[in-house]
This record gives structure tokens, C-alpha cells and sequence, in this order.
């Protein structure tokens, strides 16, 4: 499946910002179906990894109370224009999505 | 030295096999194993649990080094924008609670090498409640916290 997360990496003086969108329902296994009634299953991103090179940034743990495609802004230093940020979601059904991007 | 040896690999044929079990009885699954994702502390259903299962301990001491970004009001509770960030030497991990929510557990984050302790996201709030963000920073948490009326719930 081709990646759908969309992520910004800019550079200022030494420090990267990095916006990502992603595409997830993040469904917390309490909402109902409208017209049936049914539970919706419980369905979200629960492990988020950033990496620069080999260096892992950040990682992230959630729940179902992370916004339905889910916004992500972090910072970072020791990076220079050009490097790759990689990021990876993987979700509580073990779906994963990896998106680069360089930083501009 | 033999017998030392011979220690280390039962203990560690011991460990395996309990895993394994745990596997075949279907109390986790290979993936959870591997992702370390902590189920109790993202199940509980009050702050202290949640701090509990995800920290070790529930304490925390406020700290006016915590900036924590959050609207008063939110009209829809299923996309709060937050921002978290500190001036808190040694951060080392971000968390974000929200004290209404039937699971208050939302996010938590480890800043590796070279992040700076900033974290921007949106999150679900299914009533007017105390937003929390906790900082580890050495062996320490500290905590900053606002009430965010919610006037639509999110969850």
C-alpha cells in the first residue's frame, strides 16, 4: 500500500521541526455504528518511530484518544538540509506505514 | 563455571517457555511482545492507574517550566489541539492525560537523541476535564495542568 502520511521537515538554524499527517481512523472501540448500532472495533495507531539516519529521535505510544488522522509536530537538533526523516506507525490490528521525507 | 553456564540456559529456556505459554494461551500476541506497548497502563480507567502502569508511580509535582497549549474551550472535543514543551533539564519523556476521558491515557513519547522536549498534537476529550502533561526529567515527574471546557464530546 503506498503511503498516505504526509510529513514536512524544515530546518532553522539548528533545529528541524517536523510536521506529519497521518491517515488512521483511530477508532477507540467505543464508538457505535450510526445505522446499526454496532460496536465499532477498536482500530489505532499504538507505536510511532522517528528516525534520522540511524538515530531514533522519537518514539510515541497512543491510544484511541489521538485524534482520527493523526497531527504530529516534534523538534529536533543535529540534523542539516538534505538528511532523511523517517517515520513509522504501526496500529493495534499490526498495519505499518513508513513515510521520508527530506529536510528542506 | 560449567554451572553457571548450564544456569543461563535454563533460566533463559525457563523465560522463553513462559512467553511461548503466554502466546499459545492467547494472552499476548507476538506483536504486542514486540511493540511494548503498556495495555494496563492504556487501560486504566482513572489518572493514577494510567501514571501507575505507564511510570511506575502516580506522583508527580507541578512545574511552571511546563508549557502546556490548549484551547479554554473546545467546541469539538474529538480534535483538541495540545502543545507540549519545557525547560526542564533532562527531559526525557513527554506525556499527555486527559482526567474526563474513560481511558485518560492519550500519549506518551521518549525524546531521543538530539529532540528537543516539544511535542504538537490533537487529541480526543470526551468532556470539560483537566488536560495533564507530564515531563519525566531525571528520576523525577513533573507536571503542568488546564481545565479545557469541551462542548461537544469527542469520544
Amino acid at each position: 500500500m503506498a503511503s498516505q502520511m504526509k510529513i514536512k521537515a524544515k530546518i532553522k538554524g539548528d533545529v528541524t521541526e517536523v510536521k506529519a499527517l497521518m491517515t488512521h481512523p483511530m477508532e477507540n472501540g467505543m464508538g457505535k455504528n450510526k445505522e446499526t448500532g454496532e460496536v465499532i472495533p477498536a482500530h489505532f495507531i499504538q507505536n510511532v518511530t522517528a528516525k534520522v539516519g540511524a538515530n531514533t529521535v522519537l518514539t510515541g505510544i497512543w491510544s484511541g484518544g489521538v485524534s482520527k488522522n493523526p497531527y504530529l509536530a516534534f523538534r529536533f537538533t543535529g540534523a542539516a538540509k538534505g538528511d532523511k526523516v523517517e517515520i513509522t506507525w504501526t496500529d493495534n490490528k499490526g498495519t505499518t506505514e513508513t513515510e521520508v521525507a527530506e529536510i528542506e | 563455571m560449567i554451572d553457571a553456564k548450564r544456569r543461563i540456559l535454563l533460566k533463559g529456556s525457563l523465560a522463553a517457555g513462559a512467553v511461548g505459554m503466554a502466546i499459545g494461551a492467547g494472552l499476548l500476541t507476538p506483536r504486542l511482545v514486540l511493540a511494548a506497548w503498556p495495555e494496563a497502563a492504556f487501560n486504566a480507567q482513572n489518572v493514577d492507574d494510567a501514571l501507575k502502569g505507564l511510570l511506575g508511580s502516580a506522583a508527580h509535582e507541578p512545574s511552571d517550566k511546563i508549557d502546556l497549549k490548549a484551547p479554554d474551550i473546545a467546541e469539538n472535543g474529538a480534535v483538541v489541539p495540545v502543545t507540549v514543551e519545557t525547560t526542564l533539564e533532562g527531559a526525557s519523556s513527554i506525556t499527555l492525560v486527559a482526567a474526563g476521558n474513560m481511558m485518560p491515557l492519550i500519549a506518551s513519547f521518549e525524546l531521543g537523541k538530539g529532540a528537543l522536549p516539544f511535542i504538537s498534537t490533537r487529541i480526543k476529550m470526551g468532556k470539560t476535564a483537566n488536560l495533564i502533561a507530564l515531563v519525566k526529567a531525571g528520576d523525577k515527574v513533573y507536571s503542568a495542568s488546564r481545565e479545557v471546557k469541551v462542548t461537544v464530546g469527542g469520544c
